[in-house]
Formats: C-alpha cells, structure tokens, sequence
C-alpha cells in the first residue's frame, strides 16, 4: 500500500470510527468522509459522484455488473480472457464466450459474430488482461457492441488498468466499469462499480440500500478513504510511472529474451498496447510450478497463473484461449512491476532467473 | 542437517513425519499434491485435506506448497484404472500412484529444487541389509503396515527417502500429533479410493460415467446360466457379493470373468484355488534382492495391503514373466493386483498378477 493510504484510513479506524449511515454529529463526520471521497473518486475515473458505487472490490462490482445490469432480454457476453469475477458469472448465466487472437486482443468481427447469434442484455471486455497485460481497443470494440448489439450494456473490467492507462479516458466509451483498490496502492476489500446514469442496474446485496439501494452494506469508510488517497496519487504518478516502470519492463524482458533460448514473449513483440507493469512470457523446457520455488528461494516473487480453492496453479484459461501450445503453457512466468519496483529489483530478477531456468532444463522438469 | 520434501496428504501420518524430522533438525518443505480435479468425498479437488495440511505446516512453522500434479495423476493413475475395469482387470490405483505420483514425479522435482530427500508419512521402515544394502521393511505398526504398497520402490529411490513414523504405531503417532496440538491429531485414516466419491454413487457411477458397462450372464462350469448381473466391468474375481448361494447351500464366487464374452463364471469357493500365479512389471528392489529371492527358500508372498504373507514353493522366471507357486494351493488373485515378496519381512519385489 502506498504510505499515503495507510495514514489516511488511520483516524476511521480510531477517532473517526462513526457508521456513515447514522444520525449523530459522529456519523454525519464520516459521511462527509465518504462524500468526499466520492466526489474525488468520481472526478479522477471521469463520472459523476452519484455513478459511484462503492463494494467490497473488483469480484462484487463484476458479479453486480453481469447479474444486475441492463434490462434487455438476453444474455451475458465476455471475451474469452476475462477474470473468473466476469468469465465464471458469464457462464453461470449460459452466457457466451468471445475468443481472442494469438496475441490476447479481442477480435472485432469474432465479437460481431457472437453477439449477432442471439439476444444479449450486458457485455463485459476488460481494459487490461490481469495475466499479459494486453490493453483492448475499447473504442473499436465498443462501436461493435453499439451497432451489433444496440440494447446492451456495455461493462468493462478496469481492476488491473487503473496504474496504466487514463481510466476517464479509457471508460468514456462504456456504461459501466469495475475497478479495486488493491491494484493501485489501496487496502485490499474495498473497490468500486461505476454506473453511467440512466443505466439500468438491479442490485443484488439487498439490506439497508447505502449506496443509493444499488448495493446495501455499512460502507467500508477507511478502506474508501483510502482507495481515494491511492488512487489520486497514482494518477497524479501514472504518466511518469509509466514511462520509468515500462523502461524496467523492457530491461527485465529484453535481459530474459536474450538469456533464454528459445523463451517468447507471450502476447507478441509489440509492447505498445500492453501495460506497462506486466512482463509475461513462456520459457520452454521448464514447469512453472518449479521454477516458481526456486526463484522465491532467490528472493524472486513471481506467479504462473491463478490458483484454485487448494492454492495450486491450475493452467491458465488466458493462455488457453490465445491458443498457446500447452508445452509453452507448462513454462509460463509473470512478473509484476509497480510504482514501488526500482532498478535493484530488475538486476537482482535478471541475476537470479536464468540460472534458476537453467537447472530446471537441465534436470528436464 | 538434510533439505528434506515432506509429502502431506493432510492426514494425521504425514503431520507427525514432518513434525519428527523438523525436530530432528533437517530443512524441511511440506508439499500437498494436488491429484484429482474432480468430485471427491473430501470436498472439491480435496481442499479440505490441503487446508490441513496448510494449516499443520503453519503450527510446525515450516513452509509449504501445493503441487497441480493432477494431469499426470489423470495420464497414470484414473485412466489406467479405468481402462482395466473395461478389461476385467482390477487395478490397485494406490499402488499406481506411488509408482508414478509420489515416488517418480515428486522426487523427480525434489532431485531439481535440490533436495537431498522426500519424505512421507507411510507406515513401513527403511532398513539396511546384511551387505549393506537398502531395503524396505513392515512398519512398527503390523496392522497398518503399508510397505505392500510401497513395493515397486528400487534401492537406489530408498537411499532418498526417509519414512520418519514407520518405527510408531498408530496410536503413538495419534498421541504424539496431540502434543503437539495438531489438528489432524484425530483425523480418521483414508480407506477408499480417493478419486472416487461415495456420495456420488461409488465406483459403479464413477466408471459408468466413463465406459459403458455391459450385463453379463452367471454360468456354472457346464456353461449354463444361473442368473446375470448389470456390469460385467464391475465384477472382480474373487467375488462373493450379489452372487447367492449355489444349488449346494453354499456360497458362489466369481471364478473368471470374461468381458468379451459377458460372461462370469461363479461356482464353490473351491474353484478359486490355483498352484501359482503369473506375475509381470515385476519391479526387484536391486539386482542382489533379485538373484537372492531366486535361490532362496523361505521367500513368502503378499496378495493385498493386509493380508497373510503365505509360503511359496518355487519362484521361475520366463518369457512370459515370474512365475509363482505356492506350496499349497491358494484362492486366486484377480488379475491388476499385486502381490508383494518377502523374505522375512523385507521386501523383495513385486509385480502384478497377469490374465490366464
């Protein structure tokens, strides 16, 4: 968590401990709390304070958004790549699924297909892919929706893009988005669904109907105090972070490349419409399972794909569907770069990685 | 002082291996496998075993991993087993999965992460022979001795693993994982076949659910029909359940089974008793145990996890495979099975008992 933050939620955890939703002085302190950060949160993600609706993080608002949204009969879509928060509820719905290229982007004239094989009420394309950092064409994609699906809403899972693109910018052309504090220098359990007005959106926590009968739940007040402090600093930083992170992404990944023979970059050469803090690749030869071990061994924490209810790595449905060969797949490697990362790290990942590749080739595992 | 993999199953066995071996110094990792993404009885892909497991090694602050070995554990265990019921064989899955999962996989990735040693919580010794050698023996415990399946392990996988409870019985292990507070102190052992779930319909649903079963006809030697049964792929030889009792009062066993034919031959237990049996993939421990066990005497034969070790007459090797004859005639074992050699209780070798 950026320092910021923490300071910032200390006092609601203390002092300031009140329930926004109460009628003493107290309460009235820390629902001005929350309408600050409302107000704040809403003019930094370009939408009005009311389009807000904060939750307990990026999980809920997608499963808000795919259950709740729109008003059209229909179904969900999503692309192919999406995080289980969206894919997982798409399909619980019989909703349906668009593929992606080799390179991760989602395929305009597969899209048209998809949605002309039937009637759709919400479609859900990410803004950046949590595991390649691959960053969707929205604008193109979305002139897709509008004209091939015109009564659907369009969603976007913004959770991993907030650090790395404009997300005013990148949102201006969808209805709704979801975003979490925990992506960018915030406490984890506490995000946000941003509803465009006029937006049909049926809630599905009922209770006290807090955040304008969308979702009802006593408001995280220091986890939304503190997500607005992050996120207002990480846009005050995203241009330059950008720029010094995408540099280290491109030392770490340029270093692998050449140490490895035979290791790709998994979304392609072209790095210009990828995240700036997300290296992935796939080295052959080795299991990542593995080399995960032994790279945390040489201080080096890095992930393969998600893990399941029993914290093992299942193989990655993102891959999956980008089509890459399963031998690839078995040797794939993320690591993440943040506002925090330095030079020091990249030095010490690119001192430690090839070695550690090395002993699992040659052991053939 | 060793770097040592300690695999936990989540089980009360495996807590108290890893605590011993913690205790004694060594560098230690506990790893769960995960095997089986299916339906099981301990809930979804066995999280509630990993959570203990996870759990133990944070009481014994040691670390620990989770390994996704469930594709080779589909490739070499759940295939091979499905694939030979619809042949009539009867698998030992256990075995299979010691065999490739814990003793081929799992040390294989111990050898590369740099561990001296793998661990496990089994119920059986390591021991050294009179030359020196090493070699397998029963667990402390003789009625939970597990060293049956553990069989197919070869001298030079013994020197690599350690087996740090096979010296307790159960009930010390039990009272030593209650000192230590461990939560799987009262855990009750595993007994079935851990990819298939009971509330789910058992064996009968798992393997309809993947092959087609096919009713077969009950005959007697004359080849006339006593009755049928629903899935021929379910009967075992050796078999007394559902088949009644024949014509003399007693009892019917399932004598052969036929799959092509969909026939099972039943008759008096009588029936069942062969001089010898056919073995193949017969692993030996090393090449001494092998010419040893050949030229001896007084080598004896397991036929299943706990039961009697009986006398063998003659061990013959040929084309076909180890021959084996039992100095007295001996209910057969249905083909899949293994059976296990000891000379006194060390093992020797084993194999699987091939179709006539």
């Amino acid at each position: 968590m950026r320092p910021e933050a923490i300071e910032a939620m200390l006092p609601f955890l203390s002092e300031r401990f009140a329930n926004p939703s109460g009628a003493h002085r107290f309460a009235r302190d820390a629902r001005r709390a929350v309408d600050d950060a409302r107000e704040e949160f809403a003019a930094l993600v370009g939408a009005e304070p009311g389009d807000i609706i904060f939750t307990s993080g990026g999980t809920e608002s997608d499963n808000l958004a795919i259950f709740g949204l729109g008003s059209a009969e229909g179904v969900p879509v999503c692309s192919a790549v999406e995080h289980h928060a969206v894919l997982d509820p798409v399909e619980a719905l019989g909703g349906r699924v668009v593929g992606v290229d080799r390179n991760g982007a989602i395929d305009p004239a597969e899209l048209r297909r998809v949605l002309h094989e039937g009637p759709v009420r919400v479609v859900s394309l990410m803004v950046v892919n949590n595991e390649t950092g691959v960053i969707s064409d929205l604008v193109a994609l979305a002139k897709v929706v509008r004209t091939s699906a015109p009564d659907a809403v369009l969603h976007t899972d913004a959770v991993q893009a907030f650090c790395w693109t404009d997300i005013a910018e990148a949102c201006a052309v969808v209805d709704s988005f979801s975003l979490s504090a925990h992506k960018f220098g915030g406490p984890k359990g506490v995000g946000a669904l941003v509803v465009r007005p006029g937006v049909a959106l049926t809630a599905r926590q009922l209770g006290g109907g807090q955040e304008r009968e969308r979702r009802s739940g006593t408001q995280n007040v220091p986890g939304i105090v503190a997500m607005v402090t992050a996120a207002r600093l990480a846009a005050e930083d995203r241009v330059a972070d950008i720029d010094r992170v995408g540099k280290l992404r491109d030392q770490l990944l340029d270093g692998l490349l050449a140490a490895l023979p035979g290791s790709v970059e998994t979304a392609g050469a072209d790095r210009s419409q990828r995240a700036a803090g997300i290296a992935h690749l796939c080295i052959p030869g080795v299991e990542s399972e593995a080399l995960l071990f032994l790279l945390e061994r040489g201080q080096v924490s890095a992930s393969a794909a998600s893990s399941c209810a029993s914290g093992a790595l299942q193989s990655s449905h993102v891959l999956g569907a980008m089509g890459v060969e399963s031998e690839l797949a078995r040797g794939s490697l993320r690591l993440s770069l943040g506002w925090s990362s330095t030079q020091t790290d990249v030095d010490e990942a690119l001192a430690v990685i090839p070695p550690a590749v090395e002993r699992l080739q040659q052991f053939g595992i | 002082m060793m770097q040592v993999m300690v695999a936990m199953s989540g089980g009360v066995d495996s807590s108290v291996a890893a605590a011993m071996l913690r205790d004694e110094g060594h560098e230690i990792v506990g790893v769960t496998l995960k095997l089986w993404g299916g339906e099981s009885d301990s809930g979804c892909c066995s999280v509630s075993d990993v959570d203990d497991a996870r759990r133990v090694a944070q009481q014994l602050d040691i670390d620990h991993l989770v390994f996704n070995f469930s594709e080779d554990f589909d490739r070499d265990v759940v295939e091979p087993y499905v694939a030979d019921h619809a042949r009539g064989i009867t698998p030992n899955p256990c075995i299979e999965c010691n065999r490739h999962l814990k003793f081929d996989r799992l040390m294989a990735r111990a050898d590369a992460l740099g561990f001296d040693m793998v661990a496990t919580g089994h119920h059986a010794q390591i021991v050294r022979s009179s030359s020196g050698l090493p070699r397998l023996t029963r667990g402390a415990d003789f009625a939970k001795d597990q060293s049956y399946v553990l069989h197919m392990l070869t001298a030079p996988q013994l020197e690599r693993i350690m087996l740090p409870i096979g010296g307790l019985t159960k009930d010390e292990v039990r009272e030593r994982a209650t000192q230590l507070g461990l939560r799987t102190a009262g855990k009750p052992d595993s007994q079935d076949v851990c990819f298939i779930s009971h509330t789910g319909g058992g064996r009968r649903v798992f393997l309809g659910n993947r092959i087609e079963m096919h009713p077969a006809r009950l005959i007697d030697e004359t080849g006339t029909q006593l009755g049928s049964v629903d899935a021929v792929e379910l009967m075992t030889i050796g078999q007394r359940r559902g088949l009644g009792i024949g014509i003399d009062g007693r009892p019917r066993y399932a004598l052969d089974v036929d799959v092509p034919n969909r026939t099972v031959l039943v008759g008096a237990p009588e029936g069942l008793d062969v001089s010898g049996e056919l073995l193949n993939s017969f692993t030996w421990v090393d090449e001494s145990a092998r010419s040893e066990t050949l030229a001896s005497t007084t080598v004896s034969a397991q036929a299943s996890a706990h039961g009697e070790s009986l006398a063998i007459s003659e061990l013959r090797e040929t084309d076909a495979g180890l021959e084996l004859i039992w100095e007295s005639p001996t209910r057969r074992v249905a083909p899949g099975q293994s059976i296990v050699l000891y000379d006194n209780d060390l093992v020797v070798g084993g194999g699987l008992v091939s179709r006539r």
